[in-house]
């Protein structure tokens, strides 16, 4: 049987579409989101302080993202526009993050098989409970797989890399200091210089708050509390498990991310 | 840009399309607007006497804010048609909206209102100046006119902290739209006329907040002596006014006990006195 000229088989079309979007988005800069005592905390090195990768979607939804900004912005509008319409349609307690996990899930998943080019994004949909139990932490990459995380999850720039240093220090029920700490000791490479106050963006959902529960922390706030936290978190006592991929189980996710093709991320790019 | 009923289940959404505008009404509008408060269709009869009505709002300023406080009354023509309602709602977390006239259309404002503020916010990365927001909230009462020339009516008060000034601001609405900017103090609803008499002998400039809000009380009481749709405090059934205090720590709703501590107060007071506080004379 002759091949039409120009023929690429599916399987070849689905794997260089994956390979484009996994190299756009580990150019980028990692972003952490974890559990805390009180909520979620949301940490991004982000020299910008107009672009945001950290937003507010709705009181208790909070949302992450890295890749190409002007492809995020329009997924967490559009995520916006949902909880408000549900909110406003239904009841505030009607809107949740499962609802929203599956909206971007489904949305990305068409882009993906449908278009030329599927979005070089990674995104962190994270609702706050009443009790640390009713929290989640829903990722979504750019073919809209959708990982139900514990605890804690990292995307992004090396995203298995520090992962592997936030699963070490992770511990549950940290204060926010603390788990400010873990967070920054993941994004930054042993030996590596941490990011300055200026360039982080730290946000969180805080379930003492009343009403919104997603709180940016700027200025002063932060400060101290990156001073606070300046002591090391004691090391955890569980047992040393292999330090390679902790996510090796996953689909998706057992090849490496592929090399960054561009240059590393100086700060210069919104990114 | 059509409705998203009008498409096969799931094939395009809307909700990643721009229409345009951080507005939330007028994505209702496009996306869903079946939703949207404004009814169409005209009424054979006017139904104002038959559906609850709310009463009397009243609004004052102190030094670095300003205190809403609303009655617990509904009335159906002369039935008292719920002794609890509340009529002071956050909008967000430095404004807050009461209103007066048609209960269900009020509340419905209100409700709309606040996802308005605050799907702005949210897409734009900033909160809307208090300016913006009076001007959002007056085109929003010019939408319900139809259905306030069939009785209808909703009229708001809205009360804001302004943190350009470091001070509260109060703007009044009337059927057709507005905002009329208040100076100091005002007063909406059936009672508004005898608290707004009250307001003006009891106001002082640069008050605290604590005495504001005991004036607003008294000017509250003022009104239900006077106004047989106001409810004063209901000391029996423990229902007292609602009061709201917005200043730079933003909105607060005080609690029963803290109401309940100025309403016994100025009851006492009132035992001898019975009209209240007498202004100074010169």
């Amino acid at each position: 049987m002759s091949m039409p000229f120009g023929y690429a088989s599916p399987e070849q079309i689905m794997r260089d579409k994956a390979d484009y979007a996994r190299k756009g988005i580990a150019r980028g800069r990692s972003v952490v989101v974890l559990q805390y005592e009180h909520g979620i905390l949301f940490v991004a090195p982000n020299p910008s302080r107009a672009l945001h990768k950290i937003s507010e979607i709705y009181d208790r939804i909070g949302f992450a993202a890295v890749g190409r900004y002007n492809e995020f912005e329009e997924l967490r509008l559009g995520g916006i526009r949902y909880a408000d319409i549900n909110g406003y349609t239904y009841d505030r307690s009607d809107v949740t993050g499962r609802g929203l996990a599956n909206l971007y899930a489904s949305n990305l998943g068409r882009i993906f098989t449908e278009s030329i080019k599927s979005l070089e994004v990674e995104v962190v949909v994270a609702e706050v409970g009443d009790t640390p139990d009713g929290d989640a932490i829903y990722r979504l990459t750019f073919d809209g797989s959708v990982f139900d995380e514990h605890g804690f999850a990292a995307m992004g720039g090396q995203a298995d890399a520090v992962a592997t240093r936030l699963k070490e220090h992770y511990r549950d029920g940290m204060p926010l200091a603390d788990a400010l700490e873990v967070a920054l000791t993941a994004l930054t490479e042993p030996g590596g210089e941490r990011p300055p106050v200026g360039q982080l963006e730290v946000a969180v959902l805080d379930r003492t708050r009343e009403h919104r529960k997603f709180l940016r922390l700027v200025g002063p706030r932060l400060e101290r509390l990156l001073s606070q936290g300046a002591t090391p978190p004691a090391e955890p006592a569980s047992s040393p498990e292999s330090p390679k991929s902790p996510k090796a189980s996953e689909p998706g996710e057992a090849q490496p991310p592929t090399a960054p093709d561009g240059d590393v991320d100086d700060g210069s790019s919104p990114l | 840009m059509a409705s998203h009923r009008d498409l096969p289940a799931g094939l395009v959404n809307h909700l990643f399309s721009n229409t345009g505008s951080s507005s939330f009404t007028e994505f209702v509008g496009s996306y869903a607007p079946e939703l949207l408060p404004q009814r169409d269709g005209v009424l054979a009869a006017p139904i104002g006497d038959q559906v609850p009505h709310a009463t009397t709002i009243v609004a004052a300023t102190f030094a670095g804010g300003v205190a809403v406080a609303g009655d617990r009354r509904a009335t159906s023509g002369n039935i008292i048609s719920q002794r609890d309602i509340e009529k002071v709602f956050r909008t967000d977390d430095y404004s807050c909206m009461g209103i007066a006239g048609t209960a269900s259309t009020g509340i419905e404002m209100a409700r709309l209102y606040r996802v308005e503020l605050e799907h702005y916010e949210k897409m734009e990365g900033r909160t809307l100046s208090v300016a913006g927001k009076a001007n959002r909230l007056a085109t929003m009462i010019r939408g319900n006119l139809g259905m306030a020339m069939q009785g209808l009516v909703v009229v708001p008060l809205f009360a804001a902290y302004d943190p350009d000034r470091d001070a509260g601001r109060i703007f009044s609405y009337d059927v057709a739209g507005g905002p009329y900017e208040r100076e100091r103090f005002d007063a909406i609803g059936s009672g508004s006329i005898f608290a707004r008499g009250s307001l003006k002998k009891l106001f002082r400039e640069g008050a605290s907040a604590d005495d504001m809000v005991m004036t607003l009380i008294q000017a509250l009481y003022d009104a239900a002596d006077d106004d047989s749709a106001t409810g004063g405090p209901d000391v029996t059934r423990k229902i007292w006014p609602i009061v709201s205090v917005i200043d730079a720590d933003g909105y607060r709703r005080l609690t029963d006990e803290q109401v309940s501590g100025y309403v016994e107060q100025m009851l006492e007071a009132r035992l001898i006195s019975p009209d209240g506080p007498i202004a100074p004379l010169r």
